[in-house]
């Protein structure tokens, strides 16, 4: 067991590393903040109220949701994809450690990273141009466990998406899919409470409302007490689903490259 | 009009890089790094040079300056009588390059797709194309990977498949960086031969640069040496390992082990068993250390071996030599 | 080796074109020659496995069509954003989009040019006869790339009837006008964007701001923004001008900052001035990267 905190450690040092480029992206992240900000202030304004959700509490969302880019890595993407495809991923198989288990301690590690490399600038910056909510303290302390789940599952979902480049002569059209459904269903386009009947339902329900929309709620507030122990639950439930998956695919992905040699 | 231009005239050619350095926390200096510092040289048509140096000396910074890709801070340079940076595309239709670190074949494409590409984008005619893909397929073995993309082939495929690229449109030089590094005994065997056959038959002249001290024996007639930006010699193999005085080596073996032989100046680096190695400096007479040594003991077998050209770099780039630190200009 | 010499002296005609050629932008048909045969090849390659590239072309679509569902959701809430009906936004959704899928199609892949330089790959494009900048532009050219084309022409074609317009000669006019100046403005910004990785390695993740930042902004009607953030985007980076200021003649509207009526027919000027710039941009880059070997 000693070894993951080291990679996490590791996976950190290595993703903060190098501050620039990381910064070069919170700025954009930001600017997209001010545009979809400004977007939803129209909306709120012809609509107030809407979905339980009042201007400030949109404008957050929004900044929350750029904050969580990095982190969350909504665009897909691990660094694995590129050792399945070169072969190398077979000298990570022969390692005493747990495929999925060295991944997702190098995911964590980045995450903690990118939040504090990515995730501070969209925020300050929303918060002093538009209102803004911040949360106490009990809040913020919620926030934190949402976004590790919300960070588990995510991984969940990469990992799995990865994992098909074992089966896949072309991984890019998986990349695809999973980005449209990530972009869509995590709230990113339009928040998960603009969405109208049975598609907002459904939407509420997938995992991908667990890596964005979840952590926002908590964040401002919406659920209290048993409220925000089922919406923490909601998050664990699908990241224990995603990962038992990943264990159960990263066998048959070993059995693949043991008899059929990659 | 001028007798024979050479290939490459290089005039007191120099690059400096401003470097910016971390000095405190948040003071940045800047320090002027002479790359190279003032080289000249001539490349005659038909040559086959090698560039030496250690890493950081200044070989890739004149490699890109000979090519187009940087401009010299200073100093005038002429490749097939161009100023290459300023005429890049021009030149770049009469020369060719291989990088050995990277391929500039196009990774997704197969092999023959790389090649029909590069003839457009060099302007080669169909005819001629065909001639010449068919004579570069022969001579370098190309066939059984022409329809392999880039991606999958060995360095050694890929080595040839770029050496293929870099001449399909003729070049009248041939600039290589590192051709052999990283490949086998065996892929390096057939680059060098092909090399030496470009030169020798078609007179394409070459310039290489190397850390394969083989690739240097076997191929190239003149060394050009840059060390810290400056060029340190230039001339042919024998005279650099006579300018050096590079010591000779005696191998002898005695009938048994024993402690290591006295002889008058002369230095036993190395005994293993009965066999000791025995340095010869270039002012001693060998038949005498051999005839003094025989008086002594009993001598199995006896062998002296020449200077190896990888010692006497060895011992130039560590500066150990007097010539090295003198600082006396060097005759072509 | 009994081919011929390679020391055949290049044909009079060619060498003087070439020393005409100093730069990577001169000599535009040679130019476009190089790029199409490029992308050609690329297209090729891809074509060999027809149905992943159908497939990829199709996910590519659906990913770029995402901000245009965006929009449809807000409009099941509410008939009107910011004074704007759904047809007028989608309306400058399609021509925005258009603009920018051809320019990505284009031009996109210069985004890449800090990579390139940190890889070392610049190196060995610059030993080659053609320019670096349309060799950066088709590597990797991808037909899956077309894929991005569908969903803002499929709007555009959706919204364009629905529109409460006047139509005259001059406005159906307009229509093609604002997506090829748009084209151009997003041109020179790739260009603009990536002649400063030259210099700035890392900036690839801000320069993304005006890229993709632009393109999703002008999707929006300027009502939306502040007024002093909508000055920004039409005096310092005009983006405005992509699509913004001749919708504002076509759909027969107002200018909310107020400018002059001539404004709205400045797109193509305002695109020349800024291809002009991102020209300059390209060479010094260049430039400095030749001497400063980064």
């Amino acid at each position: 067991m000693g070894v993951y905190p080291w990679v996490a450690w590791f996976a950190f040092r290595r993703y903060t590393a190098y501050p620039l480029g990381s910064g070069a992206e919170a700025l954009t992240n930001t600017v997209f903040g001010f545009i979809r900000a400004s977007v939803l202030i129209a909306l709120w304004r012809a609509r107030p109220g809407l979905g339980g959700y009042d201007t400030a509490d949109a404008v957050t969302f929004c900044f929350l949701t750029q904050a969580l880019i990095g982190p969350v890595q909504v665009f897909g993407g691990m660094e694995l994809t590129e050792r399945i495809r070169n072969g190398d991923v077979a000298i990570d198989l022969y390692r005493p450690t747990a495929l999925q288990g060295w991944w997702l301690a190098d995911d964590l590690g980045r995450a903690a990273g990118s939040l504090l490399l990515r995730g501070v600038l969209p925020l300050v910056a929303g918060a002093l141009v538009f209102p803004f909510h911040w949360p106490g303290p009990a809040g913020a302390a919620a926030f934190t466990v949402a976004v590790t789940l919300g960070v588990l599952v995510s991984f969940g979902l990469r990992y799995l998406v990865t994992l098909c480049s074992f089966w896949l002569h072309d991984g890019r059209g998986m990349d695809a899919v999973a980005l449209v459904l990530s972009l869509f269903f995590s709230g990113m386009t339009v928040p998960l409470v603009v969405f109208p009947g049975l598609l907002g339902t459904v939407a509420r329900g997938l995992p991908w409302a667990a890596q964005i929309q979840v952590p926002a709620d908590v964040y401002l507030g919406k659920h209290t007490g048993t409220g925000l122990l089922g919406a923490l639950a909601f998050q664990a439930v699908w990241a224990m689903a995603l990962l038992a998956a990943g264990h159960v695919l990263t066998g048959m992905a070993r059995r693949k490259l043991v008899i059929h040699g990659g | 009009m001028r007798a024979e231009p050479g290939m490459i005239e290089a005039e007191d050619v120099a690059k400096s890089f401003t470097v910016r350095k971390r000095s405190g926390r948040l003071r940045r200096t800047r320090t002027t790094l002479d790359a190279v510092d003032g080289v000249s040289f001539t490349v005659r048509r038909g040559e086959f040079v090698g560039y030496l140096g250690p890493n950081g000396a200044g070989k890739s910074t004149t490699i890109k300056m000979l090519t187009g890709i940087l401009t010299p801070s200073s100093g005038s340079l002429r490749v097939c009588g161009l100023d290459p940076a300023r005429r890049r595309t021009e030149l770049a239709r009469r020369i060719g390059v291989v990088f050995g670190q990277r391929t500039t074949l196009w990774w997704d494409l197969p092999l023959r797709d790389s090649l029909t590409l590069i003839r457009r984008l060099y302007r080669v005619d169909a005819a001629a194309h065909r001639t010449r893909l068919a004579e570069l397929t022969a001579l370098l073995e190309l066939e059984p990977f022409l329809d392999t993309p880039v991606r999958q082939l060995s360095l050694g495929q890929r080595m040839r498949g770029d050496l293929a690229a870099a001449l399909l449109h003729g070049p009248e030089l041939l600039v290589l960086d590192e051709p052999t590094i990283g490949l086998d005994v065996v892929s390096k065997a057939t680059v060098r031969g092909f090399l030496e056959r470009l030169n020798t038959e078609r007179g394409t002249t070459i310039l290489l640069t190397t850390h394969d001290l083989g690739d240097i024996e076997r191929l190239c007639r003149r060394v050009m040496i840059i060390d810290h930006g400056r060029l340190a010699f230039d001339g042919g193999l024998d005279r650099l390992r006579a300018t050096v005085g590079a010591d000779r080596m005696l191998v002898v073996e005695l009938a048994r082990p024993g402690p290591p032989v006295v002889l008058d100046g002369i230095e036993v680096l190395r005994t293993e068993g009965p066999r000791q190695w025995l340095r010869l400096p270039n002012a001693v007479n060998a038949a005498a250390v051999v005839s003094a040594l025989a008086e002594r003991h009993e001598v199995r077998d006896i062998s002296l071996r020449e200077a190896d050209i990888e010692e006497v770099l060895a011992g130039l780039y560590r500066g150990d030599h007097a010539y090295w630190c003198s600082g006396r200009p060097v005759a072509p | 080796m009994a081919v011929e010499t390679a020391a055949e002296p290049a044909p009079g005609g060619r060498a003087r074109a070439a020393r005409a050629e100093p730069g990577t932008l001169g000599r535009p048909g040679r130019a476009v020659t190089m790029y199409v045969l490029l992308a050609w090849t690329w297209v090729r390659a891809a074509a060999q496995y027809p149905v992943s590239m159908v497939l990829l072309g199709l996910a590519t679509a659906l990913v770029s069509g995402l901000d245009a569902v965006g929009i449809a959701l807000l409009f099941a809430h509410t008939p009107r954003i910011a004074g704007f009906t759904a047809p007028e936004v989608l309306f400058l959704y399609g021509t925005s989009a258009l603009a920018f899928a051809l320019s990505d199609i284009l031009l996109g892949t210069t985004e890449l040019l800090g990579r390139h330089v940190r890889l070392g790959t610049l190196d060995a494009m610059l030993v080659r006869p053609v320019g670096l900048l349309v060799q950066i532009a088709t590597e990797d050219f991808s037909p899956r790339r077309l894929g991005k084309l569908i969903p803002s022409a499929l709007v555009l074609a959706l919204a364009l009837p629905r529109l409460d317009a006047h139509w005259t000669a001059g406005r159906v006019a307009m229509i093609p006008l604002m997506v090829a100046s748009g084209l151009a403005i997003f041109a020179g910004i790739w260009v603009l964007t990536a002649s400063v990785q030259f210099v700035l390695v890392d900036s690839h993740g801000a320069t993304k701001s005006l890229t993709y930042g632009g393109a999703f902004l002008t999707q929006y009607p300027m009502s939306l923004f502040a007024r002093d953030f909508v000055r920004g985007v039409t005096f310092v980076v005009p983006l405005a001008f992509i699509n913004w200021q001749p919708a504002l003649y076509v759909l027969g509207r107002a200018d909310p900052l107020g400018l002059p009526g001539a404004a709205r027919f400045a797109s193509p000027a305002v695109a020349a001035v800024l291809c002009g710039l991102a020209a300059v941009a390209w060479r010094t880059g260049l430039r400095h990267y030749r001497s400063t070997g980064s």
